[in-house]
């Protein structure tokens, strides 16, 4: 691995984030085409097995958006599933309306949960929902401007820490439950689903699902690239600066609700976009997508993959996705076993991740380029509890 | 001499709700019985106590216990274990009658049936029959019935009856037809109909509100009787939603108290905090078991033994999580919310794996089984229990923050980590004791939340949101803050919960308290001074 990934300049280094890149396009591309090949062939994979990869790629964009708040602005957020859940809903307003007159009851208009609601029409936020490039639109717009929303006023009046941490739990779980509403127009407890076609594709032809998996693969490759050109130019150095000195930062004349404004924002798109793949290749988004639980399960990726280093979000959930597939089929009733172990494990023992295990930092120190974390020492203690975004 | 006195009485309403009910007039009532039709059974059953008959108390009776069976031409037989007994004469038959069918009841019937019996057992010795006579009878509000109660309301001596035969006065003499000269009688009535409330009250006075033959002082009483009762009812409902939200407040109280103290002397987040509460239940169930098959003639009082028990365990944990996991983390309070959370998703499949995924059965002992009125509240006992004990508790919690040396050292160090090393104090004992003490109080929580709510290894997830909602909003540092944080999100929940609907009272208070924060970043009690940045 090591020899594979060689890192010139820092865990988030242009050519480590560029070899992610590369690898998740061309894994990507080889298993899509590998998924067209006849099934005699012994290099065929099967249909599911390009849905998990497409699953795990989607993972690996909120995964990203995590990384990005929370390994350089130091803001660990417990509801960025949140942000992530409603981009995969309103991309499933418009996987619904492609149905037409495809459902169980019928009705071109309508899609069936509303009529068995007894609604004879659309609510006003389903507008629009036929257009793709409007659904396109939501997918960023919905979750930046909740994001946008509910940061400038956290930020503004310096709510950070634990604090941010519980109340964007409390944000997503307050979306659970409300999308568990049936009366709320999302389709209640059973969500969206039972999609057939996307732009007139068949949605479960393996044609059209190799092509998915591929898009999937290219819009993650631009949003590593794109995180990277964020966090590496001088807004990069803003950010980490916030991160590890807040106040200091102010009294530099710098406005750090600005700067977490901005990536937190950025982040929510990202995560945004990153459920509307899901739901295309998933076929089903529900309330329970909203759930606290899976907001700190991606936290988790993160850690493990390696907090503030790009490339390791995305090895950091494929890889702890992979193992909770692999382990639910085989000993289901010890995933929660190891999961928790990942949660502890991680956290003593590798503070830095896999990626930062795999890709030390060079020995001259690049300020810019390194998270830091405070020793263990009682006369740290102190400053950073109180500053609170260690 | 006192019996026939009864017996005229009963003849006497008997012979009112005859002339009442105009289409009766048959000469044998028995006849009516075994007629097969429900309208005209009840005709009968009200005439068969005016025949001032020795069967009718026996032939009701067993019409009530469905022992009563008639034949096509007309017989009328009780039914007594194997035996037929003739219901006109009340000897036994020798042979058991041809073509019996049961005299059957429908609603109509069993009115008439209970009108019947009441009038009756207004006289009774037995003292919960002549209440139960009296209850009836208002329910009913029978203008029949209106000599035999007020024979009986001057002859009854217990006050409990009294006043429920005063109300059956009064709802019977506006049930009779208007007429001017009772007026005074009437408004009488409708005054302690007022006086008492409740939905029957309110039923009755509308009626005559409503009523156009009604004497124009008499509606005007009731119309304002009804709007005070209306007031009254409303008034009540709010005290009994109070009281939920009360009760819900304490049980976030017990809940929040323990993660507020970690949070507040430690600047840590215990994420598996909703986990110890769930061994806290699981705790109590353990020891009810153990008492059960050790010492049966303890198991009244299993629940107050828990409660050290629960204590020590969760706190012995507590001391444990805090000497294997956090004092590593010192420092980092955002990577020990997340190996918390690990660790609560280890004890949750660890108790599945133990305990099993279904629900625990917890016993409730039969002290705090139950519940009583107060006023127009329904006060259940368990939560009533939970409410106090969450008081005591969180007054204990006080006593020791303030009178011993512990609480002395934590409050030092919440308020001046660094200062407090400096002055001797031995931080990282005082973590320990305090996450112990932390987790402690969340096993008392679990004891009290085993007695309202089902015992799962899920049972956690329910209260750890609302208790982080708590934490957060009351601010570090102040149990003061805990306290109205979490009786403020357990009223307000309750209090929007029947304007719109309980899911939706939920997203309410979630928003209201993010947006709280916003405004208040530090909650509503925020610890002040120089230890404090920002």
């Amino acid at each position: 691995m090591n020899r594979l990934f060689p890192s010139t300049s820092g865990a988030q280094g242009f050519a480590g984030v560029a070899r992610m890149a590369v690898v998740v396009l061309v894994g990507a591309v080889v298993l899509a085409v590998a998924s067209l090949l006849p099934e005699s062939s012994p290099l065929h994979v099967s249909a599911f097995t390009v849905s998990l990869a497409g699953k795990y790629l989607s993972y690996a964009m909120l995964a990203l958006a995590v990384d990005l708040v929370w390994g350089f602005a130091g803001i660990l957020t417990l509801g960025h599933a949140a942000f992530f859940a409603l981009g995969g809903y309103a991309m499933g307003m418009y996987l619904m309306r492609e149905i037409g007159a495809r459902g169980v009851y019928g009705n071109a208009s309508l899609p069936d949960f509303m009529i068995f609601l007894s609604w004879t029409k659309l609510p006003w936020y389903w507008w629009g929902s036929g257009h793709f490039l409007w659904a396109c639109l939501l997918v960023l717009a919905v979750p930046g401007v909740l994001a946008g929303v509910f940061g400038w006023l956290a930020f503004r009046s310096r709510v950070s820490g634990v604090y941010l941490s519980i109340m964007t739990q409390a944000l997503t779980y307050a979306l659970m439950l409300a999308f568990f509403q049936n009366g709320f127009g999302f389709g209640g407890n059973n969500g969206l689903t039972d999609f057939k076609d996307i732009l007139g594709a068949d949605l479960h032809s393996p044609v059209t699902r190799a092509v998915l998996l591929v898009i999937t693969g290219v819009v993650l490759a631009l949003a590593l690239m794109l995180s990277r050109f964020v966090v590496a130019g001088r807004f990069g150095n803003l950010l980490v600066a916030v991160r590890d000195a807040e106040s200091r930062t102010r009294f530099l004349g710098y406005r750090p609700e600005q700067v977490k404004l901005l990536i937190w924002v950025f982040s929510a798109m990202l995560a945004g976009v990153g459920g509307a793949l899901y739901v295309t290749q998933v076929g089903i988004i529900n309330p329970g997508e909203f759930a606290p639980a899976n907001s700190i399960e991606s936290v988790i990726w993160v850690a493990v993959g390696g907090r503030g280093t790009l490339s390791g979000a995305v090895l950091g959930a494929v890889l702890v996705n992979m193992g909770k597939t692999v382990f639910t089929a085989w000993l289901p009733e010890f995933w929660l076993y190891g999961l928790g172990l990942l949660f502890l494990v991680t956290t003593l023992f590798l503070p830095k991740g896999l990626w930062g295990c795999l890709n030390p930092p060079p020995v001259r120190r690049q300020k810019t380029s390194r998270p830091r974390f405070p020793a263990r020492k009682e006369m740290r203690h102190e400053c950073a509890k109180t500053s609170g975004n260690a | 001499m006192r019996s026939f006195v009864r017996f005229c009485l009963v003849a006497a309403f008997c012979v009112g709700a005859a002339f009442a009910a105009p289409r009766c007039a048959r000469a044998d009532v028995f006849a009516g019985l075994a007629s097969g039709q429900f309208d005209t059974v009840a005709q009968a059953i009200t005439e068969l106590a005016v025949s001032g008959s020795p069967q009718a108390g026996a032939v009701l009776g067993a019409l009530e216990q469905h022992q009563l069976f008639f034949t096509p031409d007309g017989g009328l037989f009780l039914r007594d274990g194997e035996a037929y007994i003739d219901a006109r004469t009340g000897q036994p038959v020798a042979t058991s009658p041809e073509g019996l069918a049961a005299v059957r009841l429908n609603n109509r019937v069993r009115k008439a049936l209970a009108g019947a019996r009441a009038g009756m057992d207004l006289f009774s010795a037995d003292r919960a029959a002549r209440l139960h006579a009296a209850t009836t009878l208002y329910e009913r509000h029978d203008p029949a019935a209106l000599p035999v109660l007020q024979q009986a309301l001057s002859a009854e001596k217990d006050a409990a009856i009294h006043k429920e035969l005063a109300l059956a006065h009064a709802a019977t003499i506006l049930a009779q037809p208007p007429a001017d000269d009772q007026l005074a009688a009437r408004i009488q009535a409708v005054a302690a109909l007022r006086a008492t409330g409740g939905l029957e009250a309110r039923g009755i006075l509308a009626g005559v509100g409503a009523n156009e033959s009604e004497n124009a002082q008499v509606r005007k009483a009731a119309q304002e009787a009804v709007a005070s009762i209306n007031w009254r009812l409303r008034a009540w409902s709010i005290g009994q939603n109070a009281f939920y939200g009360l009760s819900y407040g304490s049980v976030l109280l017990l809940a929040a108290t323990g993660l507020a103290i970690t949070f507040g002397v430690m600047g840590v987040i215990n994420m598996a905090h909703g986990e110890l509460v769930m061994i806290g239940a699981y705790v109590t169930w353990l020891v009810q078991q153990g008492v059960r098959s050790a010492a049966p003639a303890l198991e009244p009082v299993s629940l107050l033994l828990a409660i050290p028990v629960a204590f020590c365990v969760c706190g012995g944990l507590g001391v444990l999580i805090e000497r294997g996991l956090i004092r590593f983390l010192y420092g980092r309070p955002l990577e020990t919310l997340l190996a918390t959370w690990g660790l609560s998703l280890i004890m949750q499949q660890a108790v599945r794996s133990v305990f099993g995924p279904t629900n625990i059965p917890v016993a409730t002992p039969g002290w705090l089984t139950g519940s009583f009125a107060l006023g127009g509240m329904d006060i259940t006992l368990n939560r009533l229990a939970i409410l106090v004990f969450a008081f005591l508790v969180l007054g204990t919690l006080m006593c020791v923050l303030r009178r011993t040396p512990l609480g002395l050292e934590m409050r030092a160090v919440t308020q001046n980590r660094r200062m407090a090393a400096l002055m001797g104090i031995r931080t990282p004992r005082v973590d320990a004791l305090a996450f112990g003490l932390g987790a402690g109080l969340a096993g008392l929580a679990g004891v009290a939340v085993s007695q309202i709510d089902n015992v799962s290894p899920n049972l956690g997830q329910t209260y750890i949101i609302d208790s982080f909602m708590v934490v957060v909003f009351g601010g570090v540092g102040n149990l003061w803050g805990t306290l109205a944080a979490a009786m403020t999100l357990g009223m307000g929940g309750k209090v929007l919960e029947p304007v719109i609907g309980a899911v939706s009272a939920k997203i309410a208070i979630l928003v209201l308290v993010i947006l709280y924060i916003q405004r208040n970043p530090r909650g509503m009690f925020p610890v002040r001074g120089r230890g404090v940045e920002s």
